[in-house]
């Protein structure tokens, strides 16, 4: 395996010093939230992980587009990779909600939109790799993990709506039918400024995995095309 | 009939062929043999537009793979290690089912006539869930020259059958190519095979290693290369 | 599609719907014939529904009050379990002795071989349901003949079955097939069975139709994209 590319070592390091900034800026830049308190500031790496989870599906959608039009395997590794990437983000997200709600909701759990649409987009995304491995042929994993990749995606939108139709309808008495309701506050410039940085920073760490990832799915075939050479002599 | 240029296939990081050409003119009848996994199933499922090519080009009566498969498949028969039946329905009313897919204007009298040629006018009526391996593979044989095909692709079809069956199937294969059809089949008998085509290819390495007219060979011979061309 | 077979003329292409109308006829009549004779398709959806019904009659204990407003729930879970025996057992005909390559072969477009197992599927579903609901009624005494319930079945059922038959598909072609489609099919069809339930729930409980338009709005969305999507992406889960 070659060794890992400049472009990808300068990439890392950029992520580090992001992160490290974003630390400082969660914790030490941003005020406390005068209500909720330190517990707010889980909110800057909640929001951050749930788009990072959206755009890691996104991308999978798209590769898995790519590669049903031209069947080359790269792109087929892109959606792949993505997928992990995005079900660790979106455990993080839905994880850190639920450390978030338990003192300001006083539950850990309510079946708000929101968290109902993380927890579900959570479950298509385990159904695709168990679909993945169920499948030893690799154009065929690939032609499957595309078109679930595609499916999946167009269903979270159609999910997010029914389910926050249900809960309009039918308001819950746990909690608020209107998350925004309870828990709610006012942003300052600078907790608004963490958030951006913070939505910055996962975006990087994201990009960063994503290209180890990848390399990693590249070593792993390039170790079965020699398996193949050496059984082929 | 068939133009098969520079033809490559790999599942995954396996290639299976590597670069084959093949090329098959109308009304001729060309043997493909070759060691398990040389590839000669996945040629002619390339052939009959069931497998995507990874790179080449293929091209049957005119009509470009993939992009023109649908128009090509109206002209193919296939018959395969699978007998491609319903279980669950008659003889009779499988033949009916694969006639109306392909659009058989005359097809009862034609079912009639399928069923005389692979001897199961009797049990017609019969599901085919019963039948036995080789009275199964007689119906697919049937199956695949329904549609009075142009091009037949056999891959095996002498697997499971009985003397008599066996017998049946080369006089078969010897009418459709006195009619003018062309045929490809894929055989593990060379000495039927030296015997039925006009043409044996020896598949190995994943290209056409060795092409022999019938002419070219003389009794016990085709079996001499064929150890020679694979066993290297 | 049909280049070189003298399509572009009038008569070429009404020829060729005639033929794409006439695969999808055939599919769908062989699938009829076929289950005439087994019965294994819609005998084990029934019993299977029948079953789930007796188990949520003893686990909610259905009595009058809560039958109210759990019976669109128990419906439609139903409906949608025995629905997935009824997709994987459809598609595991076309697996068995190599029958899918066979549909393939057909000379013509293969959104043709997707209709032809939607409108099957959708068949053997209806006819689960239009027993169902009867003896459901007559069990527990409410009436479920009502004409607007019978449309959101037929909008909840076309729905599950336009992306179930997409995902049997695949399903049937893994290693993993007895397990895999409803891990597959449930987190993609929730919206159709929230809505379903909802709309059902609003019909029993004779709520006005603006209060449960909506959801019936919502069915029609569902049913069409995921009509588009399925179409689109069903030669790439047929073909190798």
């Amino acid at each position: 395996m070659e060794p890992v590319p400049r472009n990808l070592k300068i990439l890392t390091g950029i992520t580090i010093v992001l992160f490290l900034t974003a630390l400082y800026m969660v914790f030490i830049y941003a005020p406390r939230e005068a209500i909720m308190g330190d517990v707010q500031r889980v909110f800057y790496f909640h929001v951050a992980a749930g788009w990072v989870g959206a755009l890691a599906f996104l991308v999978t959608a798209i590769a898995g587009g790519v590669y049903l039009a031209k069947r080359e395997p790269k792109w087929d590794r892109l959606a792949e990779s993505s997928v992990e990437i995005g079900v660790v983000f979106t455990l993080i997200n839905i994880s850190s909600g639920s450390i978030w709600a338990r003192p300001i909701w006083n539950t850990w759990w309510t079946w708000d939109p929101r968290l109902v649409t993380a927890t579900i987009m959570l479950l298509l995304y385990f159904a695709y790799l168990m679909l993945r491995q169920g499948i030893e042929d690799p154009d065929r994993r690939a032609r499957f993990g595309s078109v679930y990749g595609i499916a999946a995606f167009i269903s979270v939108p159609v999910t997010f709506l029914s389910i926050r139709l249900f809960r309009t309808i039918h308001p819950v008495v746990i909690g608020s039918s209107d998350p925004a309701a309870e828990g709610a506050f006012d942003m300052t410039a600078r907790m608004v400024q963490a958030l951006m940085f913070s939505v910055l920073t996962f975006t990087f760490v994201y990009a960063t995995l994503l290209r180890y990832r990848i390399r990693l799915g590249r070593g792993t075939e390039e170790v079965e095309k020699r398996k193949m050479e050496l059984i082929s002599l | 009939m068939i133009e098969v240029r520079n033809l490559v296939k790999a599942f995954g990081v396996m290639p299976v062929l590597r670069g084959l050409n093949f090329r098959v003119a109308e009304g001729e009848f060309v043997a493909v043999v070759g060691p398990n996994g040389a590839g000669k199933t996945t040629l002619l499922r390339i052939l009959a537009s069931l497998t995507r090519p990874t790179m080449g080009e293929v091209t049957l009566a005119g009509y470009r793979l993939p992009a023109q498969a649908e128009a090509a498949r109206k002209i193919v028969g296939v018959v395969s290690h699978q007998p491609m039946l319903y279980g669950d329905l008659t003889a009779d009313q499988n033949l009916r089912f694969f006639g109306r897919i392909y659009g058989v204007v005359d097809l009862g009298d034609r079912i009639a006539e399928v069923l005389s040629i692979v001897g199961l006018r009797a049990r017609r009526n019969d599901l085919v869930r019963k039948y036995s391996r080789g009275m199964q593979q007689r119906l697919a044989i049937g199956r695949g020259i329904l549609h009075r095909p142009e091009l037949l692709l056999f891959d095996e079809p002498h697997t499971g059958l009985d003397p008599d069956a066996a017998d049946m199937l080369d006089n078969l294969l010897e009418k459709v190519t006195r009619e003018g059809r062309t045929v490809v089949m894929t055989s593990h008998d060379l000495t039927r095979t030296a015997k039925l085509a006009s043409r044996v290819d020896i598949l190995s390495g994943g290209k056409i290693a060795r092409s022999l007219k019938r002419g070219e060979l003389k009794p016990g011979e085709l079996s001499k290369l064929y150890y020679e061309v694979t066993r290297g | 599609m049909a280049e070189g077979v003298g399509a572009v003329s009038g008569v070429g292409r009404r020829s060729a719907l005639v033929g794409y109308l006439r695969v999808v006829g055939a599919i769908v009549s062989k699938d009829i014939a076929a289950e005439l004779r087994s019965r294994e398709l819609l005998g084990s959806m029934l019993i299977f529904s029948l079953l789930v019904i007796l188990i949520f009659n003893f686990a909610l204990e259905l009595d009058l009050r809560t039958r109210q407003t759990v019976t669109a729930g128990v419906l439609w879970v139903t409906f949608a379990f025995a629905g997935t025996l009824g997709l994987n057992r459809s598609m595991a005909i076309e697996k068995d002795r190599g029958c899918l390559d066979g549909l393939l072969l057909a000379p013509v477009d293969r959104s043709a071989l997707y209709f032809g197992k939607v409108f099957s599927n959708l068949l053997f579903m209806l006819i689960v349901e239009a027993i169902i609901l009867p003896l459901y009624s007559l069990l527990y005494n409410v009436n479920l003949l009502h004409p607007g319930l019978i449309g959101v079945v037929l909008l909840g059922s076309i729905g599950y079955v336009v992306i179930g038959t997409l995902l049997s598909a695949m399903a049937i072609q893994a290693r993993t097939r007895d397990i895999l489609l409803p891990i597959l099919l449930f987190p993609v069809v929730l919206p159709v069975l929230v809505a379903a339930v909802k709309a059902t729930t609003g019909i029993l409980e004779g709520l006005p139709f603006e209060e449960y338009q909506a959801w019936l709005s919502l069915l029609i969305a569902y049913d069409g994209i995921f009509l588009g999507v399925a179409i689109v992406l069903f030669d790439y889960v047929v073909e190798e």
